[in-house]
Order: structure tokens, then C-alpha cells, then sequence
């Protein structure tokens, strides 16, 4: 299709090459320096949208990242597409594949278009007002019919084929947007021998000076003295220019997000090469240099297609070679308005009139426009436009009333003005200041090391935008230690100020209830309705932006912002600075997930922990379980075999012979110093003073409120060096704690802590023939039931590695465990294993060792304790040393509202009636199953499994005052039944321990 | 992410940091002699300020140090001067 509004010459496009693209299954051409917006207004394309709610036919409206119509899907398939793109960022290449969002079957005939009217239904807050009742029609009814009418894009339904970097960077200045003030404040910087970084959202630097075409500065024209500019900053060694980088937060001290597009703007980039990279830039110094945003006016249907932003027009004809349109109307409160109306003029438009709602409209531009000859209608205000899919015509008159007169055109220009861009600045959280000469919010006292120059600062002139980046460079220089070397001013020459501007409503005689007014055009938010969320009693401008929508999703306040102030300053009758702002949030423009996901995909997500012994269980054809970040090995099935049938083997294997285990992941810390063993006095429940070395005990470990923490064997090796183990889960947290305790309460403890989870994979043999197994290998110690009983350690060679061997067991068979180097781990469990064929070994996994303990009453911190549970209340108070003054919980414990308290939840056993039903864990307890809801929960159930060695279903619970309604019967409601369920002691097998020596 | 100056290993990023709540609640030496109440505050009760507040941090991920810093809980900006 011909480019048929591509100008002949002029602007930065290279015509010499064409590029091939699709918006919406139609081809087109547009050539490299385009974006997908301007390449568009080439082939004529203005519809490109339709809105949010009301689904009315929308146009470009811009030409930069506040763009709230021109949202476009990009990619050439599913795993490369991109929703929410703003058409007028969109780099062009080769190959481009868009299309428009919101619309059904098509942009010219969208079924959701009879939404625009039925409009005067609804208004402001209608989701609040409509959708109350009843609570199931929303979920049921409105929220999905209203989602698929009113939306944004889709969501791609793949993963993201693309891959994503981040990196860090520190600078000493880091300059946001390299416009003329942001690059005058890079130079001055650089120049100071400071280290920089500028960025800048678009595909190259320059800002409003890739858009100048009548100024001269220095004598040179625009293009060549920023192409001069930018040379010597590239030859600055310490610069570095981020062209497609857009800084979309700030964050406390000085650390500013960056999002870099690397390949968005290339044709089929190969998937190994980062489609974007993450910058988090702690900079010493920033400057904002972030421009400003030219408002629209809001008058009646301003928002056909067709309708645009005065200096976005100027800038596609200047910058991109494009005419937007052929017949212009123009409408404005702002000189800048007339610059965009003489570069139409001059690529060969017709201006129909120029509408200046000023009554004496003054300058060097407007006598530009007035010597050019074209037709100037001071004091006159714009009252309605026509068409549906492009404006035909529209309607102005005088402002002071009168009739109007319809103007046929095909393009209507705005300008209100410019807002600056203080987007970051406030993210920042300095405060904003309101200027009321340039009737607008600029950066006042900051928060952090920054400051904003040019049109972000409030400066309305290219030279007053050049000074200011170069003064705000050297005062970031200087702030951070530097110093710039003095520079001439820049002489600018053909860029007279610009100003005027505009708040609120324009006038239009009409009756204000039936026309609408578009202030915020991405989320369908009119004049109209935000003078009906005023009459309704809404004074806080951020209430009235959460009733209205006004200034939401994309938009921050970019283009909505101030006309939305104006109105309420209008109606209200008090001036915006008292009104205030709402508050703008990240990001500037959205950044894609991928982005923040960075690295952390797959196995990089969360990477596994393994323990050495895990490829052979995984050989094996064990079945695996996430046990935090671990996998452990729940169980190994045989051929054919179910879990439930592969753990009832398991569990008789370690009852009849000997089971092998790997329990590496236990959490271990070694204690050494002369006061580990009063330091683990005041640490845990027990008594340490009196443990002998090479014996263990059985810790537990309470937080400062009295509740169950942790628990593990600890092991003393001699008087100053303690093995610590544990939960699994547990060994940072109890490190952590260990390690406040120790810097801040008791320092004058001579005591080290050292992590060794890491260092050892442990091995644990259990059941009766568990020493028949290891006695072969062991070397350097009497591992006999005399010379090592249960609860005694000894220090080794297992298998010829040094070893770490404790006597211990949680089957309550007899059992030791391995401890030995973790390089070594899978060399002695195979040796282990191979040692215990003759005897039938049985590798099992969590899920047995998780029976047999339950078997035996041993709690698991964090099944059977919630955080809430004391050691008495799980059967632990024999552990607590009764003598000892002081530890971790005591005085907690010691308290009246503890020890005076009954019914609190404690341990016991459960029966089920009949015992083959399996207990849901976290099951309530109840007396009386056909009571009707709420009944009063008596406790729950903590632990159940089928028992293999009791051929039947046993259960853990905590249960109110359980201990002395032991053989009482309870029910436990199911989800379908109620069972019922008998109290029992929590030790269902061996309860006097014999087994313990095999 | 805040940039917090470890006394030992000087500005690090928040991420290397573990958050320890407020500072100066010191532990009794014999909490024997503590009422009930007292130590029930002692357990549970925070200033939770708007404002200055002073706060433990653990360079966890560095040198494994406490230490106290005083920031402002609204600005989250750190008085420099004062880490110890
Ligand atoms: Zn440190």
C-alpha cells in the first residue's frame, strides 16, 4: 500500500529502505526512523483503538509514551507477543506484526461500539452502583461480561520464548531522558570527570530536538549540533548512553529501575540474545530530564479519530516526514500550538482556522502564523466535531457565546499546554511545587540526591531548557564530588518561548449533561464525570480518582492529570494547590514481566537443593518431595507398586530388619568455645552442664514467647564443641536466632557458630539389624550396645571415611546415624548399602520415616506445633531442665496467663472407628457431628497415616485438654462424613522403648 | 531497595540485610524479677513509629554482624551519621 501522507523530504526516515509490516492482517510500508504510529498516519491509518468502556473508535493521539489510544498487540507469534503496546514506541522493522485490542470482529465494525449508546447509563462508578446484588451475579455475570468488553490486550497464552538480563551499575550522575537538557547536564557532568549514565526511552537521543527543525544553535541547525553534542559524549570515556531504556521507577536511595529494550526493534531476534535488560542503578547524583507532556482540552467528542495533539502532529511531520492530515482545524490555549499549524502549513496542509481560546493571543509565533497567513480566531473556543471512524468537521464559535461555524476537516489539533513530566521526581518522594505562572505542578524541595531540568523543571524555551540541564549537570557534579569546567551558553536562535495553556472544561454553550468530553481517554473518564463524582460528595482528589478512574492503569496522570484539577478547582471554587495531586506511581510506562523475572525462570526459579545422595535414589526410581528448597526422597516403589503399597514395604522392612535413610538435609550448626555449653543452657529447654562428651540429648528450642521453635539431637563432642541438628527446615531461622541471641544479649559468651548443614550428608541405619549393617565398616570404635548405648556418639572411620557416628533413632528401632563428609556421602552410603544386602536393607523415604515416628509419638515441629504450642502441651516438658534459672521462653512460660491456664490443645493419639479410614490432616475435631455449623472445634488433627505395623489407621492431634479425656470419643468431620474417633495415648508402638536396642 | 551502611562492610544493598525490628529492648539479666507484665511488653510490644525510628539489622548476607541504624520509617531515609 502507498505511503500516500509521506512527505516528500524531510525528517529523520531513511526513504532509501522500506519496510514491510501488518496491522491488523493488512500490509503496509514504512521505512527505518519510523515507529508503528507514524507508519501508520503515512498509509492514512488513524483508527487504532477503540476505548476502554465505551468502545468508541479512537486515533493516534500522540506521539510519545503518554499515548492512551494507540494500544497495540506486537509480535510474530504467541511466545513473542506483547499486549499493551503504545504504537507511537513501537520501533518499525522489517517484518512487523501488530494489531489493534478491545474490539470485535473488527476496529470499523466492533459489536461492543453499541456500548457508546447506551453511554448515559453509565457513569462514574457504575461498577460500585449497578453490580452490588446479588454477591454471585458479579462473579457469575457482571465481572466476566464486563472483562471481556472492557479490557486492555490479552495476556499471551504461552510462555514468554524470549530470554531476559539484569545487571547492576552504580554511577556518579545518572541523567533521565536525553533531550536538550538532559544532554547539556551529561556534558557538564562527563566534563567533570564524573562517571554518567544517560538514558532515554527512544531509539535515539534528542527528545524535542529530534522534532526541532527551525532552530539554529551555535550557529549550526539542530541535527548537526546534536549530532556534534552526542560525539562528544560518546568520546567522554566514562558515559555511557542508554538509547530504549526507559526509567520507569524510583526507588529509595538513589536506586532507579531501568528497562532496556535490546531487540524489540529488530526483526526476528535469535532467542538466546536478551530481548530486554533490567538495570538497577544506584546512582550518587540524578538529574530528571524528563520533558513535559502537552495536555489535551477537553471539549465535546474530543476523541474521534483524526484528533490530535498539536505538537504530536508537528512532530510527525518535522520528525517523521508525515502529514497527519490535509484540512486542520486548530484549537489551543498555548503559543506552542501555532508552531505545529505553521509546519502543517508548510508540509502543504490547509489550516482551516486556528481557534485560540486566549482573547489576544501574542508572540513571535503567532506572528509567524499570522505573516504566513493563516486564519487566527482569537477568544474563540471549539464546541463539537463530527464522524465516526475520522473527524469530518468541526464546530467553533466565540467563546463569549454567538453561533458556531462547521469547519470541514480531517485533523483537529489540541494544545492546552504542557504539563512536566514529575513522574520520577515524585516517585521519588520529593515534593512538588505549583507554579501558578506556568499553571502547573513542578519539582520542589527533594527527597533524595536529585534534581529535574528543563521542561521537567518548568523552563518553556529552548534556551532556558539548554541552560537548565547544563547548570542542574554541574550541580549534580559538584554535589558528588566533582567539579565541571566552566562552558560557554549555547546561542539559540528561531525558538521563541512558547506559553499559555489550560485547565478543566473549555467552554462550549452546550447543555454539559449530553455532550462528553474525553479527559482521560484510556479509561473512558469525562469532564461530566468528574463533575458528578464532585455533586456526589467526593472532595479528595485521589477519591475522586478511584470513583471516576481518572488517571489510572497506563496513564498515570500523564495526560489527565491537571485537566482533572482544573475541573475540580472550577467546581469546587478553590485553587489547585489546595486540591493537590494524586500520587504517581511505577511504573512510567509498563514494563513486561520478563523484565523482573529476569534469570529466575525454570530450574533457575528456585533452584533445587540435592543432597549427595540424590542421584542414586533418583536411579533408584525413587519418588521425590519438596521439603522447603529440598528434594528428599518420599519413597522408592518396585515395579509396580502404589505408595501406599511401596511405604507398607518400607515400613516392615525397618520393624523386621533395617531400613536406610538419607537425612542429610537436617539442619546442622557446630557450637565451639569455652561457653557453648552454657550458651546452649540459655539457648534451649534442657540442661547441657551435666552431658558428657560423646553423648546426645534431644533439644528443644523455644522462641522468647514460650512456643515451640525447633527441635534436634544434639551431640557434645568434648567440653567446648557441640553438634547441633535441626529440623530441616529450620537451620537458618535457628542460626539467626542463635547469632542475635549471642551478638546482642549475650556477648560475653566466648561461643562460635558455624552452619554445617552443608558439610555432612548423613545416613541413617535403622531397625533391629541396623549394627549387623555398620559394624563391618566401622573402624576406631566399639560400636557394641555396652560400649555405645542409645544416645551416645562416637568419632570414626565408617567405611574408611572419618565419620561422625550417633546412636540414635527416630523409628524407635535401634539405629544410628552417619555423619560423614558430604563429598563422601554417596562413597559410604553405597558401601552402606552394599554391607547391608545380607541383612535385606530396605532404602526408604520420608514418607515411611514420617510413619514410623508418628508410630512412636515423635512431633514434627511444624506438623504437630503451629507456633502456638508450649512444650508441655506437645509432651515435652520432660526435656525441660528444671533447675536451670533461665533459658530461651522460660519466663514466658513462667506467667500467670501459662501456668494458670486450662484446655489449652495438647498431643494425643487417635483411633479411627473402624481403623481403615486415613484421617485428612487439619482435620476439626467435634463432639457432636450433626450439630449444624458452627460447631465449637475441639482441636484438629495434625498427623495421619495408615500403619503398617498396627495394620491400621492412627492419627496425632492436639486437642483441648486431651490428655485427661485420653479414651473418650470424638467425631472428625470429613469433607463428605464424620468419623469417629477414640483418644489414645500418642505412643501407639513399644512404649517402653525395648526396641530401641534391637 | 535501601541502601544501608553496614558498620563492618560499609553501604550494602537491603537484599544482603535481614530485618531484626526495634532497637534498644534489652532482654532483663534475670527475668526472674520482671512482672508479668513487663515482660509480657517486653514480648510483644513495639513503638511501631511513623518517623524516626531505631532499628537492628544483620549484615546476613555479608558479615553476619548486628548492628542498630536509625531510619525514618515514612522517609525510609537512614541518618548516615548514626549507624553503631
Ligand atoms: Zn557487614
Amino acid at each position: 500500500m502507498s505511503q500516500s501522507f509521506r512527505l516528500a523530504e524531510g525528517g529523520r526516515i531513511d526513504r532509501s529502505r522500506t519496510l514491510a509490516f501488518r496491522f491488523d492482517g493488512r500490509a503496509y510500508a514504512g521505512h527505518p526512523g519510523d515507529t508503528l504510529a507514524s507508519a501508520l498516519l503515512a498509509n492514512g491509518v488513524h483508527l487504532v483503538g477503540r476505548s476502554f468502556k465505551y468502545h468508541r473508535p479512537r486515533g493516534i493521539l500522540t506521539a510519545g509514551a503518554e499515548e492512551p489510544n494507540a494500544l497495540v498487540g506486537v509480535g510474530r507469534d504467541e511466545g513473542h507477543y506483547t499486549p499493551n503496546l503504545r504504537a507511537t514506541q513501537v520501533v518499525l522493522h522489517d517484518g512487523l506484526v501488530a494489531e489493534s485490542q478491545n474490539r470485535f470482529p473488527s476496529l470499523e465494525r466492533d459489536v461492543g461500539g453499541l456500548t457508546d449508546l447506551f453511554w448515559k447509563f453509565i457513569p462514574a462508578g457504575f461498577y460500585y452502583k449497578t453490580f452490588m446484588w446479588p454477591k454471585t451475579a458479579w462473579t457469575r455475570v457482571f465481572e466476566p461480561r464486563i472483562r471481556a468488553m472492557a479490557g486492555l490486550g490479552r495476556a499471551p497464552e504461552i510462555a514468554d520464548a524470549a530470554c531476559y538480563a539484569q545487571r547492576y551499575a552504580h554511577c556518579d550522575v545518572l541523567v533521565v531522558g536525553a533531550g536538550p537538557a538532559g544532554i547539556e547536564a551529561a556534558l557538564a557532568a562527563a566534563s567533570s570527570g564524573a562517571r554518567v549514565i544517560l538514558c532515554d526511552e527512544q531509539a535515539e537521543p534528542g527528545g524535542a530536538l529530534l522534532a526541532e527543525t527551525d532552530a539554529t544553535l551555535d550557529g549550526a541547525d539542530v541535527a548537526s549540533f546534536l549530532a556534534t553534542r552526542l560525539s562528544w559524549l560518546q568520546a567522554a570515556g566514562q558515559v555511557t548512553i542508554l538509547p530504549r531504556t526507559i526509567a520507569f521507577g524510583y526507588f529509595p536511595h538513589n536506586m532507579i529501575g531501568l528497562a532496556q529494550d535490546l531487540t524489540d526493534h529488530l526483526g526476528e531476534p535469535d532467542d538466546t540474545q536478551p530481548r530486554g535488560r533490567l538495570w538497577q542503578v544506584r546512582a550518587r547524583e540524578v538529574v530528571i530530564a524528563t520533558g513535559a507532556i502537552e495536555r489535551p482540552l477537553a471539549f465535546p467528542d474530543n476523541d474521534r479519530p483524526g484528533i490530535m495533539l498539536a505538537d504530536a502532529a508537528r512532530t510527525y511531520v518535522t520528525r517523521y516526514g508525515v502529514l497527519p492530515g490535509r484540512n486542520a482545524v486548530v484549537f489551543t490555549a498555548h503559543d506552542s500550538a501555532y508552531a505545529a499549524a505553521l509546519a502543517l502549513h508548510r508540509a502543504g496542509a490547509r489550516i482551516a482556522a486556528i481557534a485560540d481560546l486566549r482573547p489576544d493571543p501574542s508572540g513571535e509565533l503567532v506572528e509567524a502564523a499570522r505573516a504566513a497567513g493563516l486564519p487566527i480566531r482569537p477568544g474563540c473556543t471549539l464546541t463539537g466535531t463530527e464522524g465516526r471512524l475520522r473527524v469530518t468537521a468541526a464546530t467553533i464559535a466565540r467563546r463569549d457565546g454567538g453561533a458556531g461555524e462547521r469547519l470541514s476537516c480531517d485533523l483537529v489539533l489540541m494544545s492546552g499546554g504542557f504539563t512536566p513530566s514529575v513522574h520520577l521526581f515524585s516517585q521519588s518522594r520529593g515534593k512538588l511545587r505549583f507554579d501558578p505562572a506556568l499553571d502547573a505542578f513542578i519539582p520542589g524541595e527533594p527527597a533524595e540526591a536529585c534534581r529535574a531540568a528543563g521542561a521537567a523543571a518548568g523552563t518553556t524555551s529552548l534556551a532556558d531548557a539548554l541552560a537548565s540541564g547544563r547548570a542542574a549537570g554541574e550541580a549534580a557534579a559538584t554535589a558528588a564530588g566533582f567539579t565541571a569546567p566552566p562552558a560557554m551558553a549555547i546561542a539559540v536562535a528561531n525558538a521563541p518561548a512558547a506559553t499559555g495553556g489550560f485547565l478543566g472544561a473549555t467552554p462550549h454553550g452546550r447543555n454539559s449533561g449530553a455532550v462528553r468530553a474525553f479527559i482521560d481517554f484510556q479509561n473512558d473518564v469525562t469532564a461530566k464525570d468528574i463533575s458528578l463524582a464532585l455533586r456526589e460528595g467526593f472532595r479528595s482528589v485521589e477519591h475522586v480518582k478511584r470513583y471516576t478512574t481518572n488517571g489510572m492503569a497506563t496513564d498515570q496522570g500523564k495526560l489527565s492529570n491537571m485537566n482533572a484539577l482544573g475541573i475540580m478547582s472550577a467546581e469546587l471554587g478553590r485553587p489547585i494547590p489546595e486540591i493537590g495531586t494524586t500520587t504517581f506511581r511505577m511504573p512510567y510506562t509498563p514494563v513486561p514481566f520478563g523484565y523482573f523475572a529476569g534469570y529466575a525462570r525454570g530450574a533457575l526459579f528456585e533452584p533445587e537443593r540435592h543432597t549427595p545422595i540424590h542421584d542414586w535414589a533418583e536411579e533408584q526410581g525413587a519418588m521425590f518431595e519438596d521439603v522447603g528448597t529440598w528434594k528428599r526422597a518420599r519413597y522408592f516403589p518396585r515395579e509396580g507398586e502404589t505408595m501406599h503399597r511401596a511405604v507398607a514395604r518400607e515400613c516392615r522392612a525397618v520393624r523386621a530388619s533395617v531400613g536406610i535413610f538419607d537425612a542429610s538435609t537436617l539442619g546442622k550448626i557446630e557450637i565451639v568455645g569455652p561457653d557453648a555449653a552454657e550458651f546452649l543452657n540459655r539457648m534451649y529447654v534442657n540442661a547441657w552442664t551435666k552431658l558428657k562428651p560423646g553423648r546426645l540429648r534431644y533439644g528443644v528450642l523455644l522462641r522468647e514467647d514460650g512456643f515451640v521453635i525447633d527441635d534436634g539431637v544434639i551431640g557434645r563432642l568434648s567440653d567446648t564443641r557441640f553438634h547441633v541438628t535441626t529440623t530441616t527446615g529450620g537451620a537458618p531461622r535457628v542460626l539467626a536466632m542463635m547469632e542475635d541471641y549471642l551478638q546482642t544479649e549475650f556477648p560475653e559468651l566466648d561461643v562460635w557458630l558455624t552452619s554445617t548443614t552443608e558439610q555432612y550428608a548423613v545416613i541413617a541405619v535403622q531397625g533391629p539389624r541396623a549394627r549387623d549393617v555398620i559394624a563391618p565398616l566401622v573402624e576406631g570404635a566399639d560400636i557394641s550396645g555396652a560400649a555405645m548405648p542409645h544416645m551416645s556418639m562416637v568419632e570414626c572411620r565408617v567405611a574408611g571415611i572419618p565419620a561422625r557416628l550417633f546412636r540414635v533413632s527416630f523409628t524407635g528401632e535401634l539405629g544410628f546415624e552417619i555423619n560423614v563428609p558430604a563429598d563422601y556421602g554417596r562413597a559410604v552410603w553405597e558401601a552402606v548399602f552394599d554391607a547391608g544386602r545380607r541383612h535385606d536393607v530396605t532404602a526408604y523415604g520420608t514418607e515411611t520415616m514420617h510413619v514410623l515416628r508418628a508410630e512412636k509419638g515423635y512431633i514434627i515441629v511444624g506438623q504437630e506445633t503451629d507456633g502456638t504450642a508450649t512444650p508441655d502441651d506437645v509432651g515435652l516438658a520432660w526435656a525441660i531442665g528444671k533447675a536451670k534459672p533461665d533459658f530461651v521462653g522460660k519466663r514466658a512460660l513462667d506467667r500467670a496467663a501459662f501456668a494458670g491456664q486450662t484446655g489449652r490443645k495438647q498431643l494425643v493419639g487417635l483411633f479411627t472407628e473402624p481403623g481403615d479410614v486415613v484421617l485428612e490432616e487439619g482435620a476439626h475435631l467435634v463432639t457432636d457431628p450433626d450439630r449444624p455449623p458452627p460447631a465449637e472445634i475441639l482441636g484438629h488433627v495434625t498427623s495421619a497415616y495408615w500403619s503398617e505395623t498396627l495394620g491400621r489407621s492412627i492419627a496425632l492431634a492436639l486437642v483441648r485438654g486431651g490428655r485427661d479425656r485420653i479414651g473418650e470419643t470424638f467425631h472428625v468431620k470429613l469433607s463428605d462424613r464424620a468419623i469417629p474417633v477414640r483418644l489414645t495415648d500418642p505412643v501407639f508402638y513399644d512404649r517402653e522403648g525395648a526396641r530401641l536396642d534391637g | 531497595m535501601l541502601l544501608i551502611p553496614c558498620p563492618h562492610c560499609g553501604e550494602r544493598p537491603e537484599i544482603e540485610f535481614a530485618y531484626g525490628g526495634e532497637a534498644h529492648r534489652v532482654r532483663a539479666a534475670d527475668p526472674r524479677a520482671v512482672d508479668d507484665a513487663s515482660w509480657t511488653d517486653y514480648l510483644y510490644i513495639r513503638r511501631n513509629a511513623r518517623g524516626e525510628f531505631e532499628e537492628r539489622w544483620r549484615h546476613a548476607h555479608g558479615c553476619g554482624r548486628f548492628f542498630n541504624l536509625r531510619r525514618n520509617t515514612y522517609t525510609d531515609m537512614i541518618d548516615r551519621g548514626a549507624a553503631r
